[in-house]
Order: C-alpha cells, then sequence, then structure tokens
C-alpha cells in the first residue's frame, strides 16, 4: 500500500516495526479462505428472504449463481444496467426493472416519477440516449382512482421531461392484500452512443471517482417517510433523469469515460464493491470528500446507518481516467441537479477487488459489501 | 454536526496519537480489550487502530450483545414465532444471527411474522394495534438497553396490555469479564470500559478488575478522540504503575450510575443462576429473566420452547481469541467449519468480531502493518 500515501492524509507514521512474515500456518488458512471466495457463486439458499432483494451478497450470490448460469446470455453476463443488443449495425440498449416502492408518493417524488427515471438512468449508464419505455402496471384491488390518475400523470410528465416515449403497456389488477397499492414495472430501449467505450471490466490503476451530487437523499427520504422513526427532517428524493449528466460527460470526456453507474439499491459502496470486483481493481474513497448534505449526514447519525450504502435515484457514480478527471468534473458540474459533484477517490492494484475509505480522522476501513438490508425495501 | 465534530477533530486525533507514542516503552507489548460491541465499532468506522503504533493491540471483547446469543435460544426465539398468531419483534441486528436451524430472517422468509422494531415500546404499541394476537419482544442487550425493557413492562402493565410478552436476554457485563480475568492464560494489560453500560451502572462496579486482578480500566465515550484518550489513560496508568477505574466519559457516566434505571432493572428483573454465553459457555449469574412479579409477562412461560442446549462444536476457540491468547487463524475451525456465512462462534457472527474481520479482511490487514 505504499501508493496510499500520496493522496490520503499522511498515517500519523508512528516508527512501525515490520510485520514478521505469515506462518506457513496462517499462509495456508489465507489460501482456503482466498480458494472458497474465488470460486464462482452458488445458490444454495433454501427460500428468499428480503436480503435476496437488498442488493448485497444475498442478491449477488442469487445472479451470479443462478440467473446467468440459467440464460447463458453474453450481455446478461457482462452485468450492465442494461444489455446490448445489435439490430443492423446500430447498437441498442435494454432495461427492465420494477417498482415496489412503499409509500407511493415521498418528499421529492412518487413511484411513476421513479419507475421512468430509474429506467432511463440504467439505460443512460451504459451510455444510451433513452428512446422508449415499456409500462406495466399491477394494480391492488380497491386503489384509489385518483391515485392511480396521480401516477400516471407522474410517468406523463417525468416521459416527458427525459424525452422518452411510452409505446407499450400491460395492466393487471390482484386481489386486496397482494400488492402493496400498485407495481410499477417498466423495459427501457436506447440508442448506444458512438462516444461511449463503458465497461465495468475497463477500471484501471489511477483511474478516479467522480460522484455527480450529494448522496443518501433518497433512501433517507423514504425511510422518515414510512413515519417508523418518528424523526422529521427536510429531505427530498433525488429523483431525476441522469442522460443530461452522462450526455454532458460523453461529449467532454467520452474515450477516456471508463464506466458510469446510478448508485441507486445499497448507494455509491455497492457500486464501488461491484466494479471493483468486476475489474479487478481497489478503490480508496476519501471519506471528507464525499458530498452529504448536513440533513443526510444527521439522519444517518440518528438512525446509525451509512450514506454510502444509502439508495439514491438521481446520482452517477463516474470513473475517469485520470488525465481527463478535472475536465470530466467540470463538465458534470454544470449538468442539471449535478451542480455538488465530487470526485471522491481513486482506483489502484492492491487490494484487488476491495474498497477502502480513508476516514475523516485519519484511519482507515474496508467499505464492504453489503450481507442484507436490515431496512424494509426503499426502491 | 455541531457537539459530534469536535469529538471526531482530526487534528486533535493526531496531537492524542502523538502522545500515546510518547507513552508507549520501546520494546514492549501492549494488548487492550475494548469490552463493548459499540467501541469495537467506532474503532472500525474511524480506523482509530490505524493511529496507534503498532504494539498497542486492540482486542474485542465480549460485549456484542447480538453476537453472545447462544443457538440454542435462536431456536427458542424462532419456534416462539412460528407459533400460530405470534407477532414475533426484535432489533434488526438479530434477524441474521444464525441458530442451529437458520435465522430469524428467514423464519419470516417460511411465514413467521417477524417484525424489526428500533425500540421496545414500538413492540408494545404493535400489541396494542393487534389486540388479538399475542406480541412478543426478543430483548437482547446489556445493562444498557434493560431499563428499556423493563419500563415497557411496567408500562404494559400499567396499560392492562395483556397480549404482550418478553422473551428475556438480556445479559450483564461484569460476570463475562470475571470469567476472562479468572482464566490463567489471560494476555490483557488494560480494559477500555463499556461507556453506555456505565452510564446505568456507574463505574463504580469494576473496582475489582485493577483491586482483584491488578489491570487498569478507563470507562470510555464512543467518539474517536474519546478512544485515543481512554487508551492515553490506560498507556499512563500502565507506565506510572498505577492500577485504578478512570473515568473518561465523566460527560455522561456518573461514577455511581443511574439509580433510578437502576432501581426498574431490580424490580423487573432477576438474575438467572446461569445463561450461556455463545463460544464462552455457561457462566453463573450473567443474564436476567423476568421477575415473579411479572412472570405475566414471560414468553418462556406463556411458551411451550424447544429449550434444547445446541452445543457449540468443540473445536471452538472464540474463549482463546477473546483472551488474545490465540490469533483467529490459529483456531481450530477458523476459515473451515466457522465462516461469517456458517458463522460457530460469537467472534464469526459479528462482521465486526475478531474472526469475521480476519476471515474479511486479513490479506489487507497484513499489508497495513508494513505502511
Amino acid at each position: 500500500m505504499a501508493d496510499d500515501a500520496a493522496r490520503a492524509a499522511p498515517p500519523v507514521a508512528p516508527e512501525q516495526p515490520a510485520a514478521a512474515p505469515p506462518s506457513d500456518r496462517e499462509q495456508r488458512i489465507l489460501g482456503i479462505i482466498e480458494t472458497a471466495r474465488s470460486k464462482r457463486a452458488r445458490f444454495k439458499d433454501e427460500r428468499i428472504t428480503m436480503a435476496h432483494g437488498a442488493g448485497g451478497k444475498a442478491t449477488q450470490t442469487m445472479i451470479e449463481g443462478l440467473f446467468v448460469p440459467a440464460f447463458e446470455s453474453e450481455a446478461l453476463a457482462a452485468m450492465g444496467d442494461a444489455g446490448a443488443v445489435a439490430v443492423d449495425g446500430t447498437r441498442l440498449a435494454v432495461t427492465t426493472d420494477s417498482f415496489v416502492v412503499k409509500p407511493i408518493r415521498f418528499p421529492g417524488g412518487s413511484i411513476g416519477e421513479l419507475a421512468v427515471n430509474g429506467t432511463v438512468n440504467d439505460l443512460a449508464m451504459a451510455g444510451a440516449r433513452p428512446l422508449a419505455l415499456t409500462l406495466a402496471l399491477v394494480l391492488e384491488e380497491g386503489l384509489a382512482s385518483d391515485d392511480l390518475r396521480a401516477e400516471v400523470e407522474a410517468i406523463a410528465r417525468a416521459a416527458k421531461a427525459a424525452d422518452v416515449e411510452i409505446v407499450a403497456g400491460d395492466t393487471k389488477v390482484v386481489e386486496r392484500g397482494h400488492a402493496d397499492s400498485m407495481y410499477v414495472c417498466t423495459t427501457g430501449v436506447g440508442a448506444v452512443d458512438p462516444r461511449a467505450t463503458l465497461s465495468p471490466s475497463a477500471l484501471r490503476p489511477g483511474d478516479r471517482v467522480l460522484v455527480s451530487g450529494t448522496i443518501g437523499e433518497h433512501g433517507t427520504a423514504i425511510m422518515l417517510a414510512r413515519g417508523e422513526f418518528e424523526l422529521e427532517a427536510p429531505i427530498e428524493s433525488d429523483t431525476r433523469s441522469l442522460w443530461p449528466a452522462a450526455d454532458t460527460l460523453l461529449d467532454a470526456v467520452g474515450p477516456s469515460l471508463r464506466c458510469l453507474r446510478d448508485a441507486t439499491r445499497g448507494g455509491v459502496a455497492s457500486v464501488l464493491n461491484e466494479l471493483a470486483r468486476a475489474s479487478r481493481v481497489a478503490m480508496v474513497v476519501r471519506e471528507e470528500a464525499v458530498p452529504v448534505t448536513p440533513a443526510v449526514a444527521g439522519a444517518s447519525e440518528i438512525l446509525g446507518i451509512d450514506p454510502m450504502y444509502v439508495a439514491n435515484e438521481g446520482k452517477l457514480v463516474a470513473f475517469v481516467a485520470p488525465e481527463a478527471a478535472d475536465e470530466a468534473l467540470a463538465a458534470l458540474r454544470s449538468a442539471p441537479g449535478c451542480e455538488d459533484a465530487a470526485e471522491i477517490g481513486e482506483v489502484r492494484t492492491e487490494p484487488p477487488g476491495m474498497v477502502l475509505v480513508a476516514t475523516a480522522f485519519g484511519g482507515k476501513r474496508v467499505m464492504d459489501q453489503l450481507v442484507g438490508d436490515p431496512l424494509p425495501r426503499i426502491c | 454536526m455541531r457537539y459530534v465534530d469536535e469529538y471526531r477533530d482530526a487534528e486533535l486525533g493526531r496531537a492524542l496519537a502523538g502522545e500515546i507514542l510518547a507513552t508507549v516503552e520501546p520494546g514492549r507489548h501492549y494488548k487492550v480489550m475494548e469490552v463493548c460491541g459499540g467501541h469495537t465499532h467506532s474503532i472500525y468506522k474511524y480506523g482509530v487502530d490505524d493511529l496507534l503504533p503498532a504494539n498497542v493491540e486492540l482486542v474485542h471483547g465480549p460485549g456484542c450483545p447480538v453476537c453472545v446469543i447462544p443457538m440454542g435460544r435462536v431456536d427458542d426465539g424462532i419456534a416462539i414465532a412460528h407459533q400460530p398468531g405470534v407477532i414475533f419483534t426484535c432489533f434488526g441486528d438479530m434477524l441474521r444471527v444464525p441458530g442451529s436451524k437458520g435465522t430469524l430472517l428467514e423464519a419470516k422468509a417460511e411465514g413467521a411474522d417477524v417484525r424489526m422494531v428500533y425500540s421496545p415500546l414500538d413492540a408494545l404499541r404493535i400489541a396494542k394495534q393487534n389486540p388479538d394476537r399475542d406480541v412478543v419482544f426478543f430483548a437482547i442487550g446489556f445493562e444498557t438497553t434493560a431499563p428499556s425493557t423493563a419500563l415497557t413492562l411496567k408500562r404494559a402493565r400499567a396499560d392492562g396490555v395483556e397480549n404482550f410478552f418478553c422473551m428475556c436476554n438480556h445479559v450483564t457485563i461484569v460476570p463475562p469479564l470475571r470469567a476472562l480475568l479468572d482464566s490463567p492464560d489471560l494476555r490483557l494489560d488494560g480494559f477500555i470500559g463499556p461507556g453506555h453500560v456505565a452510564t446505568v451502572v456507574g463505574a463504580r462496579p469494576f473496582e475489582f478488575i485493577p483491586a482483584d486482578y491488578g489491570k487498569p480500566l478507563v470507562v470510555a465515550g464512543f467518539e474517536p478522540l474519546d478512544l485515543l484518550q481512554a487508551i492515553h489513560m490506560i498507556l499512563g496508568q500502565l507506565s506510572d504503575g498505577r492500577r485504578e477505574i478512570e473515568n473518561q466519559y465523566s460527560r455522561v457516566v456518573p461514577y455511581d450510575g443511574n439509580l433510578r434505571a437502576l432501581e426498574v432493572l431490580a424490580e423487573v428483573f432477576e438474575l438467572r443462576p446461569h445463561f450461556e454465553w455463545r463460544g464462552l459457555g455457561f457462566i453463573s449469574q450473567s443474564a436476567l429473566r423476568l421477575s415473579d412479579a411479572y412472570a405475566d409477562f414471560d414468553a418462556e412461560i406463556r411458551y411451550e420452547v424447544p429449550g434444547v442446549r445446541v452445543a457449540d462444536p468443540k473445536a471452538c476457540q472464540c474463549g482463546e481469541v477473546l483472551k488474545g491468547v490465540i490469533k483467529p487463524w490459529e483456531c481450530k475451525v477458523f476459515g473451515t467449519a466457522c465462516t461469517p456465512e456458517h458463522a460457530i462462534g460469537t467472534c464469526m457472527v459479528s462482521p465486526e468480531g475478531a474472526c469475521a474481520a480476519y476471515y474479511n479482511y486479513g490479506r489487507f490487514a497484513r499489508e497495513r502493518e508494513v505502511v
């Protein structure tokens, strides 16, 4: 970790005696652990629990151990936010998503708006200009028509703002108790931008990590909107289309842009962990550089959660070649809703697959993948 | 955040780290145990140990209330959760603790009505909202959380709630500490005392540690500067040849504790003759149950539970790891039978436990030592 000193706060350098080399037994045990971890994920759980939907290790095991081997799709195995399909030489990005948020309306947005922006953002993160969406609604018997009307209007507004057309749809009604007011399922199609050369495995040591603004707002707003904490704070969901931000970045530094991800379920921490694994690199995040509003920081402190793991619905993480980082940050800050964009860390070589945090206090810690989420579902 | 950031000042942290460095005797290795899981969390979250010289080693103690619950108790809880009509409530971090046949989270997936609460009062509220169902609260924690359970039970009685029950797993901090100290192979030099527990019991109950065992203990707060200051105070005692109780957390902890909270505890609970600790075995008088006056609220009386003791595998060496006798990787089952996915002992259950941390970050930790 000799290269750490360059950017992180210098360690309080007491004279540290060199550690004794690990014993044979320790080495052997570490070897066993390493072998166990590098084996392909196997899905062995007896039942689905909420952890499988939380975006952490359980989700990953289900995807890598069950879906990917069953479908044998190259596009799927690439594990991007959207899959790529070529039609007569035109590269299309296709993505699909479902939205089960509770409550359906919350400060800063609602399920309809979230559905459009969430789908559009998955396309944008694949470097694709969003073109069209399909929309499937699962409605619970007894849902007030006014609630449905409000969501349909929200969907129309968000689609217009994001410049996408709703081109197909489906509706099902289920008995009371079989859905929580309404679920929204979408599919999005976009045209892959020729300037984009994005891939989760494209990260190189030295690359810089940018976030497009203050983090943790959507998830915190939802948690507070549920009213379970008797805690009030002026925090609104950040739901918005990220295509303008992606477009700006592609324009400014296209070929130097390695990868884009929207930091939804599992937050920025999950994005960093996923990509560290996919590119076999390490990352170091400077805690004090991460933009967080005082309200989110305060709520997180009280609830005992880390904003790095909290969902966003309008924030992207960009990985950029070092020489283009300043230009990318300046461009990003000019995009709507990205005024607080910041460079929060960089890609390193060792230890591969791991994300480290240089704490504001001057120490380090590992920012691990979530195991599961004890909090109720938030997107 | 005002009144919080002051205790996380990196500049002051570096200054304190410098003073610690000046206090350590070259060539001497110090092992200091932070007793409380909350301290472990802070150390981990802020990277406090990165500011310490390599010869000051922090040993994570038995004070993680979730991790010390033995498998048999989790099994009993799951058995109650599966009873028809029961709403089973517990704190979120208990949901993932494995019993011998799975976790409460898995019981929920199998159809049990398991709900996460943030306070025992939330459980009581659920009971009031569902008068035709039994609501069981799985109470865990040291003396820190026990008063809130006690007050909830008093409230339930005052409000005449008859469908609220408590499965009490509250434990006490002194007996496991004594058990650790009694072991002849102990390798600890001093203790960071549990600040939250001490807000209730005070610093006085820890006086036996310097008096009987000759080890310093400093009751500490939970911010990174609190911890560095406490470590500095412990090292100072060791270098001066003093062995005493000091209270670093005096802004919150009265030396004699919170007398009203202690009164409530005495009214609602009584000591169990013995209680099993995951990885540590049976420790006498180390846990609480509801007193006879509150027997009507006792889930263990209301329900038939299997009550089967699920033995920790013999090879589990959590006790030795906690005492600082062996390193995690020296345990016979580490990394083979005992992994974070299938944890056997307390040190592997919590992600901050010594073994889980070593399993996940061991390679990284070794690299860090040579920075």
